[in-house]
């Protein structure tokens, strides 16, 4: 089978004087080495400077609020199956009367952990949600941990914020992934 | 000796020492900034500015990790092995003229540690004094890839010390002298400068070079790849941070010797304009002085360029395989420095100069022919 055409049979033939006296192709290695001291440095300055990962980098969890500003989560626990890393826990409540312009759902989760450090990214949770209530962000990373306490995020850190809306369908945006400003309110 | 002269002789012996700590420190940044840049990347730059305190953070990490002695070494071997090590290299920049001479007064100076009249001989004994530093250290650790790092350490460096002291010998011969200082006043004018009157022996001493300092394609006691660590495989903390400076020192020293006795040290062409025009314009004493800075900062250009050379065939050439590494020793550049000498000393009957540029293109012709004559190397492609 052949892979490239790039490679070469090996000869074993008897090495020219010249090539015994290895100083030409050390002058040619020597000259191929110092062309690249020279060239432009592909390296992204990472923590000062980000790239945009595309539309379907999965980052940080985000449970979605609907167009009226409703918790979409039923509480059903699907996402919850799905985990393979088992990182989702949740405790469902009863919608009470006067609350139909929280929760979209007669039923919704009243707590709703995803613990980050089991967490693997894999985003089956959204795909298994029936809801479309959980979503993992393309635009924003979970931060790096420094402490034990508070990897456990809650319904404080997962639920959509009002004024910080996340639309997936963004591809137009090519700037720092974790710039809140820069995703456009709506849904 | 007066007082004065004493005081600004130990000065001139400090500050040589400490530039000499000075550039070793930040030819580790140095090297790993090259290191970067000819693979394409940045190189460190997390720590300080452009990461140029990137050897402190290195020191520091050295000094606080355990230093440990295995408990079969033998242990105070253990711990002469890189006191050696440093200790040689330290001494070797001694003798190294970095310049011409401070005047002040009546006296003049010069920019020397100390001016003996067998500077290159003291500077071979210390050298060969070095790979007991490694040996020692290899041998100590009790441990069979630390003694086989030794012994490849030993056998290399005395191996290529027999071709460096050839090479060398033609330039003894033409100079008549084995004081650093009297070589590089020989080399006065550009083209007298001894890498145009030596060229074979440069090449050569420039080999021999850089398996003296064990860098590569020389590396074979430290080849990670077989070796795990080579000589130093035992060692951590400061007394591993011993072995790298000395490495680092030694090749410092290396590019100093090589550019005092093959690329006319602090000289530089139309250096006698320069100084006329300085001592005619400022004065006897202060014209002079600038002068000298000026070869002496010539002088650290020439070895800049050298350090930076040994990296840059550090990442470009691989290792040698030891059986070649002794072949090209033995069969190749001791014979050709015998050669050399030979011609050298043939052309000196007849007051020629250039005499070894006959080897050279004798050489090139014969390499041309061989390569003509060899049979077209066809590359054919693999098939299916
Ligand atoms: S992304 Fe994967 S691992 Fe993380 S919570 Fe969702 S299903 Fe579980
Ligand atoms: S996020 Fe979706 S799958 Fe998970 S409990 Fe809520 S509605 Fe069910």
């Amino acid at each position: 089978m052949q892979l490239t055409n790039r490679s070469k049979q090996v000869s074993n033939k008897e090495m020219t004087l010249a090539e015994k006296m290895y100083l030409p192709s050390i002058a040619q290695g020597l000259a191929i080495t110092i062309k690249h001291f020279f060239m432009k440095k592909p390296t992204i300055q990472y923590p000062e400077v980000k790239r945009y990962l595309g539309p379907v980098f999965r980052g940080h969890h985000v449970l979605k609020r609907d167009e009226q500003g409703r918790e979409r989560c039923t509480a059903c626990g699907l996402c919850a199956v799905a985990c393979p890393a088992e990182a989702i826990s949740m405790i469902a409540a009863e919608r009470k009367k006067g609350e139909e312009n929280l929760y979209r759902e007669e039923k919704y989760a009243a707590v709703y952990e995803i613990n980050m450090l089991r967490c693997i990214f894999c985003g089956l949770c959204e795909e298994a949600c029936p809801k479309q209530a959980i979503y993992l962000r393309h635009d924003r990373m979970v931060p790096v941990f420094q402490e034990r306490d508070g990897i456990v995020y809650g319904k404080d850190k997962l639920v959509e914020r009002m004024d910080d809306r996340y639309v997936r369908m963004n591809s137009e945006v090519k700037a720092t992934p974790t710039e809140p400003s820069l995703t456009k309110a709506a849904t | 000796m007066d007082l004065t002269v004493l005081l600004v002789k130990g000065l001139i012996i400090l500050v040589i020492f400490g530039i000499t700590l000075l550039i070793a420190t930040y030819s580790t940044y140095a090297e790993r900034k090259v290191a970067g840049f000819l693979q394409d990347r940045l190189g460190p730059n997390r720590a300080g500015p452009f990461g140029l305190l990137q050897p402190i953070a290195d020191a520091g990490k050295m000094f606080f990790k355990e230093d440990f002695i295995p408990a079969q070494a033998s242990k105070w071997l253990f711990i002469l092995g890189p006191c050696l090590a440093m200790l040689t290299a330290l001494m070797s920049s001694a003798v190294i003229p970095f310049g011409d001479s401070i005047r002040f007064g009546e006296y003049t100076i010069p920019m020397q540690a100390i001016e003996i009249n067998i500077g290159v001989l003291y500077i071979f004994g210390v050298v060969s004094l070095g790979v007991y530093g490694i040996m020692v250290g290899g041998w100590a650790s009790n441990n069979k890839f630390s003694l086989l790092g030794a012994i490849r350490a030993a056998s290399q460096n005395i191996s290529y010390e027999i071709a460096l002291g050839l090479s060398l010998i033609a330039i003894l011969m033409m100079t008549g002298s084995l004081s650093l200082r009297a070589i590089v006043e020989e080399q006065a004018t550009f083209f007298e400068w001894n890498v145009f009157t030596q060229p074979l022996g440069f090449i050569i001493f420039l080999t021999c070079a850089f398996a003296e300092c064990n860098r590569t394609p020389f590396d074979l006691p430290e080849c990670e790849t077989e070796l795990v660590g080579g000589y130093h495989t035992e060692y951590s903390s400061m007394k591993l941070g011993f072995y790298l400076f000395a490495e680092y020192i030694n090749m410092f020293v290396s590019s100093a010797f090589i550019s005092s006795l093959y690329f006319g040290g602090y000289h530089y062409p139309f250096m006698n304009a320069v100084h006329d025009a300085l001592t005619g314009s400022m004065g006897e004493i202060t014209g002079h002085n600038i002068a000298t800075a000026i070869g002496t900062v010539v002088f650290f250009a020439k070895i800049f360029f050298f350090i930076f050379f040994f990296m840059w065939v550090r990442w470009t050439i691989p290792r040698f395989r030891y059986d070649q590494l002794m072949n090209l020793g033995w069969k190749t550049l001791i014979p050709l420095s015998i050669l050399n000498v030979v011609v050298t000393g043939a052309g000196l009957l007849y007051d020629i100069k250039y005499t070894t540029w006959l080897i050279v293109v004798v050489m090139v012709v014969l390499a041309v022919m061989s390569s003509a004559r060899a049979p077209k190397s066809q590359a054919a492609p693999q098939r299916a």
